[in-house]
């Protein structure tokens, strides 16, 4: 027995909308084979993992929040993989986002200050979310060394500069010792959209950076030149497209969203830097950009996906008391799910029985 | 024993890991496979063998599990990536990350529990010998294994005739197809040789290294073992090199928070992932850094017929 490829002349347009839905539903129907292992009622804990978090208005928002993050770093990811450029540490640029924008918030903190001090936070967030992806970038065009494994690194190093920073020079001093910097003025928090919800200014900006990703992607000659420098390199530079300068820019747009999804977050939920300040927003977002097919409307889908396993997780943490990893056996699982049902586009997949013997080609 | 000795052990316990699960990853690079859940197989070798350890009350059964472990892993990466086509990069980054989920779900009832770590298995006359004796020969069976494997990978891959259909494998699969070997059964045996290497690296860390288990504990020693195979421009004895560069700067860094040096921490702790960097960025100025990658590396195969 073993299983034979053979190319698709033409993919459906239906089932490249079906597979991720496939892919959804093969991961939730594993984790009903996982809760009855670990011997819960399946149904139960599935209507606290996936229903729990769309119950209420309350929980929606929540659901925006979680989902804001993703969708924004998973667009300007998408544009990375697309172009076969591999940036896997969002999660540092998007920490050292928090540390640029945070940095103000520190500075302006107890001055007299006006409406500009949010904005300026956010275009901070962007700035250093971008150096950061700009160093993988440098790497791979001048050196060629593989970003996989330097954009990863920078994730540590971000992270511990930002807990460096929190415990050493921006300690609150009136913070009881406590690991965390000062609260941040009213004027440095980001824009809250409701006067009592938790929905913020930053979920509209995702939204219009899906659209522009989407308008760019589609209709603008850089979105077609992502396109073909991924699909057939070769071809993009007999057109004269730059690969590096592509490079350059993707990585570019990808730090900067990840930057400032990172000064959104600190200044919207917790409002002050703290040493951890995401339960992996960055990685997760990995997920979220092929679970979305690396289409930015398909990352605002899978984001809100993505975001009810996040509240799920910890709803079942609380009511279930089941460690809060199930939550990544599940986005690991769902990526499992999402490759595999890729292949089944691309290919026609046989298995086929006692396999004759080979006649070399 | 002398002060030199105690490094040079230390030294040689904070390598062991790196280098197993180096030289693991070296061999699936060669047949032309791209593996990036080295972290996550790592990190289950790591839950589950302390798992079995702590549940059958024998280091040895904690092992076999782990292999086990990092080879079931490993065999997820296979199927997705040899079975199915599937892009070499997501395909290991999802094993990470639900490696890493998993090994937290399997681990959590074990946390807190602790072992003795594993005998030492002093090798006669050899470990009286003065300065290295002790260092070298008066070790935990994982470090002689760690040996053996470097010695084994180098004759394999360059005096054996499967190890030449291996590295063809990886130079150009279309080739070694047009010439007859099985390209995926070959890369599916590499695949499953890097996941219990990766199980064993594990297990050495929850069973010797820190004889207990704590979620993450992997630190991302799963991608500095990649950094290295780089470093190592894919050759076994560059390999052990790089291992024993990257765990001697863990332990001048643990060394120097000891003596009091007046740095942060934290700049200490980030030390060896920049070191990662800057190896890679030497390795890479250097000339035909690139070239000797493996050419079919990262690169599906899909038989024509």
């Amino acid at each position: 027995m073993r299983l034979v490829l053979s190319k698709r002349e033409n993919s459906s347009r239906w089932m490249s909308l079906l597979s991720p839905l496939i892919a959804v539903a093969l991961t939730i129907a594993s984790g009903a084979v996982l809760f009855a292992a670990m011997g819960l009622d399946p149904a139960k804990a599935l209507a606290i993992y996936f229903l729990s978090p769309i119950s209420d208005t309350w929980a929606l928002q929540e659901l925006a929040v979680k989902a804001t993050p993703l969708v924004l770093i998973s667009v300007g990811l998408s544009l990375c993989y697309l172009s076969n450029n591999w940036n896997i540490g969002a999660e540092g640029q998007f920490v050292m986002g928090a540390i640029f924008g945070g940095g103000i918030a520190i500075a302006t903190h107890g001055v007299a200050n006006g409406p500009w001090v949010f904005p300026a936070m956010m275009l901070a967030g962007m700035i250093g979310g971008a150096a950061l992806a700009m160093i993988p970038a440098m790497l791979k065009t001048r050196l060629s060394v593989n970003e996989i494994l330097t954009s990863l690194m920078l994730v540590y190093i971000a992270e511990l500069l930002l807990d460096w920073l929190v415990r050493g020079p921006w300690r609150d001093p009136k913070g009881f010792n406590f690991p965390q910097s000062v609260m941040f003025e009213a004027e440095a928090q980001t824009i809250r959209l409701t006067s009592d919800g938790r929905i913020n200014i930053g979920t509209l900006i995702a939204l219009v950076v899906v659209v522009l990703a989407a308008f760019l992607l589609s209709r603008m000659l850089k979105g077609f030149e992502i396109r073909l420098v991924g699909e057939a390199p070769r071809a993009a530079r007999f057109a004269g497209f730059s690969q590096s300068r592509l490079t350059w820019t993707v990585f570019a747009i990808s730090g900067a969203l990840a930057g400032l999804a990172g000064i959104i977050e600190v200044g919207g939920t917790m409002g002050q830097l703290q040493p951890t300040i995401s339960p992996g927003y960055g990685f997760t977002a990995i997920i979220v950009a092929f679970l979305g097919r690396l289409n930015p409307i398909g990352c605002l889908i899978a984001g809100v996906f993505l975001a009810i396993t996040f509240i799920g997780g910890e709803n079942a943490q609380i009511a279930l008391r089941l460690p809060l990893d199930v939550t990544r056996v599940f986005q690991g699982l769902l990526l499992f799910f999402v490759l595999a049902c890729d292949a089944f586009l691309i290919y026609r997949v046989r298995l086929v029985r006692s396999a004759p013997q080979e006649r070399s080609a | 024993m002398t002060m030199f000795e105690a490094i040079l052990l230390t030294i040689i316990t904070a390598s062991t890991p790196l280098l197993i699960a180096a030289i693991g990853q070296l061999v699936v690079e060669r047949s032309g496979v791209l593996n990036l859940g080295m972290e996550g197989m790592m990190i289950m070798g790591a839950a589950c063998g302390f798992a079995a350890a702590i549940l059958s009350g024998n280091s040895y059964i904690g092992v076999l599990a782990a292999i086990a472990a990092g080879m079931g892993m490993s065999m997820i990466f296979a199927v997705l990536t040899l079975g199915l086509a599937a892009n070499q990069v997501a395909s290991g980054l999802a094993l990470s990350i639900f490696g890493l989920g998993l090994s937290g779900v399997i681990g959590a009832p074990f946390v807190g529990a602790r072992r003795d770590t594993m005998a030492r298995l002093d090798l006669p006359v050899l470990s009286d010998l003065p300065v290295i004796g002790k260092a070298l020969f008066g070790q935990d069976p994982f470090v002689y294994a760690s040996f053996a494997l470097v010695i084994g990978v180098w004759w394999f891959l360059t005096r054996t005739k499967p190890g030449l259909i291996l590295r063809a494998c990886g130079e150009s699969h279309a080739s070694a197809h047009a010439l007859g070997y099985p390209v995926l059964k070959i890369r599916l045996f590499a695949i499953l040789f890097g996941g219990a290497c990766a199980g064993l690296a594990g297990a050495y860390l929850s069973l010797v290294y820190t004889p207990f288990w704590s979620p993450g504990m992997t630190a991302g020693r799963g991608w500095i073992a990649l950094a290295i195979v780089v470093f190592a421009s894919w050759l076994p004895w560059r390999a052990m090199a790089g291992a024993y560069l990257f765990g001697g700067i863990t332990i001048l860094q643990l060394h120097a928070q000891g003596a009091g040096v007046k740095i942060p921490s934290q700049a200490m702790a980030a030390l060896p992932y920049l070191v990662t960097i800057i190896a890679l960025v030497i390795i890479m100025s250097r000339r035909g850094g690139q070239q000797s990658a493996p050419a079919s590396l990262g690169v599906p195969f899909v038989p024509d017929r």
